[in-house]
């Protein structure tokens, strides 16, 4: 069964990391931009092994040395973090750029977002946009501890250039924080709560799920001229290990990706649940021999088979697994487009079930409320898929998240997030409906 | 002539009587003969001051007559903060128009005075397109280039004047920031998170405490274990200004200007000793939890516009004929902007869904208010 250190879904050589789709090279927009001739996307690139921290250490070492505006401060960041993330940056861009907080969540976001809001005239100005000048990374050293700064991040962040109409913004505002469970954090260092951010129209929010993905989705949010909440699942800092491009890239926010193709059920996560969901739908088309899940998988794919009447009944489903990326705004289409194909659809994460992200995609399937579209779908393309998406329903939708306990305590840990044995019933369930 | 602070021991007679500071508005005296054209000398009451940890500011203030002058121009269009015109025009002459003011949202005289407009500011309270935020704001979310807004959640402001002055730290600009909040947004816990970071780091941030004696209805003395605001910013040094005295004020804020600006010295904290006429609000008449007398007293002895206004008469720099004038002068520009505001439309309704992200980042449409509306970018 594949692990987080073997799993098919990292780049384990040089070019399947450059090959990555979707990304985009900083010098080969540089130079369209100047009409010079541009580098290939591969020739000539280097990619070098790295894990989650190492290439979040890469991404804020580019920010800080494409942007003199560009700060990076929180809890214990001038020495490295209590992750690693931030190791000799301080050192190699100065203290009076990469700073130590005092432990202030409140404060310290709600500093970040006056930094942010100051019309600098350092950096950035290709982006325009008047107030988008400070280039503000700020670390709140675990998300659990971001309560506190809910309040600046919902009623100053998101609103800002909203309630200015459109006079000041905090762009330039990027707030990091590990994220999710690694197994024994208990209550105040497992918590998953992007889904408590759904609501707040002007932020958005993004969780990576590899190294490659962490360095250019954090370069984009940082250089996306809107405030970011960048959740890193504190898990995979060292866990996941991949070729990452050393060069300036950027990955694109509001899209999904799909990792593996298939055509019988849409499985919809990100961060450390799309490697459970890769193991899962491991034990689905390799379930261990002579054990109780091969029989249950035997039974459910037997009631999988009679229901698909005159296709062929020797068949084993192929499982469409998608990668969210960008949780606000997210990319409705693109899970559309899939579950019109696949007519079931399975939405995984560690956050409480009620009030989450899978229940708002859930929603967003279901009902007729057009929220948004982060890609080039037209409301009419959105409108169609969305009926055929829901026309075409062989089952209900079904979410399985963390349970509405409240929190993850730590003895209950290992039963509070979703395992692969529990997404593997939930795949069959959706199944064999 | 009884101060606001003697006025309030009196009746809390069994607490022990501490020196206060003079709150009247008209305590300042002429030092030579007042000049309409080259500038003055005055004296400020030495009362005007309290420190804590700093020096006092000079009392011998040189003065020019057509500040005087066009600080009566904003008389008489904002109604939430009438009665403490003094801050507001006190702190746009001592400051320069490159230095940053961040406030709470009793914002209207300093979105004026900061580059705004009247009509720009009744329009934003009228919710028209005319309005500073193109109607999307509201009373409490005006701005300007160098004014970053009244914001309305109370205290949330102060520590981003910290991150403000940072940035000005950061970019070597010679200016600073004024963060402003009220007496109630003074026992937020983020406020002294913000003193803490901004001594920490010696931002370059004047941290101004408007005390008008009521936190909505309930006063200091209810609120505050220390109701002497400027000595609460633990190793900031403090000053407690009368901020019913315009030119009281406008020294208080130089000094302070001139302490973390030029003398680098790091934040300051400064307090005004001031006095709302009206409720918090529109909603709150003013009169549950202090005495009509109290209001009324106050209006009539310690007002600061006609503090200036007998400074203006005694020192025969205008005659009570002029000064009549540009009351009538103001009340019709007043009057000319609430009609232009008024005639302004509401903000289109498209643009309930604009300014949401920035341009070309943002989804591709949003869903409107029923199916059929659909709003693109």
């Amino acid at each position: 069964m594949p692990s987080i250190a073997s799993s098919a879904l990292l780049k384990h050589t040089r070019e399947q990391a450059l090959k990555m789709p979707e990304i985009v090279w900083a010098d080969a927009e540089l130079d369209e931009a100047r009409g010079t001739s541009s580098l290939s996307s591969t020739t000539g690139r280097e990619t070098r092994k790295m894990n989650t921290y190492q290439a979040i250490r890469d991404a804020l070492s580019i920010a800080l040395s494409t942007n003199d505006s560009a700060i990076v401060f929180g809890e214990d960041v001038a020495f490295g973090g209590v992750f690693r993330c931030t190791l000799g940056l301080a050192e190699e861009y100065g203290r009076e750029r990469v700073f130590n907080t005092p432990l202030t969540e409140q404060g310290v976001v709600g500093f970040g977002i006056g930094y942010a809001s100051m019309g600098s005239k350092l950096g950035n100005s290709t982006l325009g946009g008047r107030g988008m000048g400070g280039t503000a990374i700020a670390e709140v050293q675990f998300v659990d501890y971001i309560w506190p700064a809910f309040d600046q991040l919902l009623n100053e962040a998101s609103k800002f250039r909203y309630r200015s109409g459109g006079q000041f913004n905090v762009g330039g505002l990027t707030v990091r924080c590990p994220t999710m469970a690694v197994g024994h954090g208990g209550l105040y260092h497992s918590q998953s709560p992007e889904g408590f951010f759904m609501g707040a129209g002007g932020l958005k929010v993004v969780i990576p799920r590899s190294p490659l993905q962490a360095k250019g989705l954090l370069l984009s949010s940082i250089r996306d001229p809107n405030p970011v909440v960048f959740m890193e699942p504190k898990v995979l800092y060292r866990s996941a290990v991949e070729q990452v491009p050393t060069s300036d890239y950027i990955l694109p926010l509001g899209r999904a990706e799909i990792l593996t193709t298939g055509s019988d059920l849409t499985v919809v996560t990100y961060g450390t649940s799309v490697y459970r969901c890769e193991q899962a739908i491991h034990l689905l088309t390799h379930p261990p021999e002579g054990t109780g899940i091969e029989r249950t998988v035997r039974d459910a794919l037997g009631d999988w088979r009679r229901s698909r009447k005159g296709q062929n009944t020797s068949s084993t489903p192929t499982i469409e697994l998608i990668d969210l990326r960008t949780i606000l705004p997210y990319d409705l289409p693109l899970v559309l487009r899939s579950l019109s194909k696949t007519h079931r659809l399975l939405i995984v994460h560690e956050g409480p079930t009620t009030g989450g992200v899978g229940m708002q995609i859930a929603g967003d399937v279901m009902s007729g409320f057009n929220t948004t579209s982060t890609t080039n779908e037209s409301e009419e393309d959105v409108g169609r898929m969305r009926r055929e998406a829901f026309l075409g329903l062989e089952a209900p939708v079904k979410v399985i998240g963390g349970w509405d306990t409240p929190g993850v305590a730590l003895q209950y840990e290992k039963f509070y997030i979703p395992d692969e044995v529990r997404i593997l019933d939930g795949l069959l369930e959706v199944l064999a409906y | 002539m009884s101060s606001l602070a003697r006025l309030r021991f009196s009746r809390r007679v069994a607490r022990p009587f501490i020196r206060t500071i003079q709150t009247t508005a008209d305590t300042t005296q002429l030092q030579d003969s007042a000049h309409e054209t080259e500038p003055f000398w005055v004296k400020i009451h030495e009362d005007s001051f309290q420190t804590y940890n700093c020096d006092k500011p000079e009392l011998d203030v040189k003065m020019a007559a057509d500040a005087l002058y066009k600080a009566k121009m904003i008389r008489g269009f904002c109604h939430l903060a009438i009665g403490q015109e003094a801050v507001s025009v006190g702190l746009e002459h001592g400051i320069t128009k490159n230095d940053k003011v961040i406030t709470s949202y009793r914002c209207h005289p300093l979105a004026v005075l900061r580059g705004g407009t009247i009509q720009g500011v009744i329009g934003e309270l009228l919710g028209r397109q005319i309005g500073m935020s193109r109607g999307k704001g509201g009373s409490m979310h005006i701005f300007t280039p160098s004014f970053f807004g009244g914001n309305g959640i109370v205290g949330a402001q102060v520590p981003l004047g910290a991150g403000i002055a940072f940035a000005q730290k950061y970019n070597e600009e010679a200016t600073c920031t004024f963060a402003m909040y009220g007496d109630g947004a003074a026992n937020q816990g983020q406020v002294f998170e913000a003193f803490n970071m901004a001594k920490l780091w010696d931002l370059p941030c004047v941290f101004v405490c408007e005390n008008n004696k009521y936190g909505m209805g309930t006063s200091a003395e209810r609120s505050s274990s220390n109701t002497q605001y400027f000595t609460r910013g633990d190793k900031i040094p403090g000053l407690q200004v009368n901020g019913m005295d315009i030119i009281a004020v406008k020294q208080g804020v130089e000094y302070a200007r001139k302490w973390t600006v030029e003398d680098k010295k790091g934040p300051l904290l400064l307090e005004f000793v001031t006095y709302r006429y009206g409720g918090h609000s529109m909603s709150d008449p003013g009169t549950t939890y202090r005495t009509r007398e109290e209001v009324q007293r106050m209006r009539s002895t310690q007002d600061p516009i006609r503090g200036l206004q007998r400074y203006i008469e005694e020192w025969g720099l205008a005659s009570e004929q002029d000064l009549k004038q540009i009351d009538k002068d103001a009340k019709a520009t007043v009057d000319t902007a609430v009609e232009e505001a008024k005639a302004s439309p509401i903000p289109n309704t498209q643009d309930l869904w604009t300014d949401i992200y920035y341009a070309g980042t943002e989804p591709s449409f949003m869903r409107g208010r029923e199916r059929e509306e659909v709003h693109h970018y």
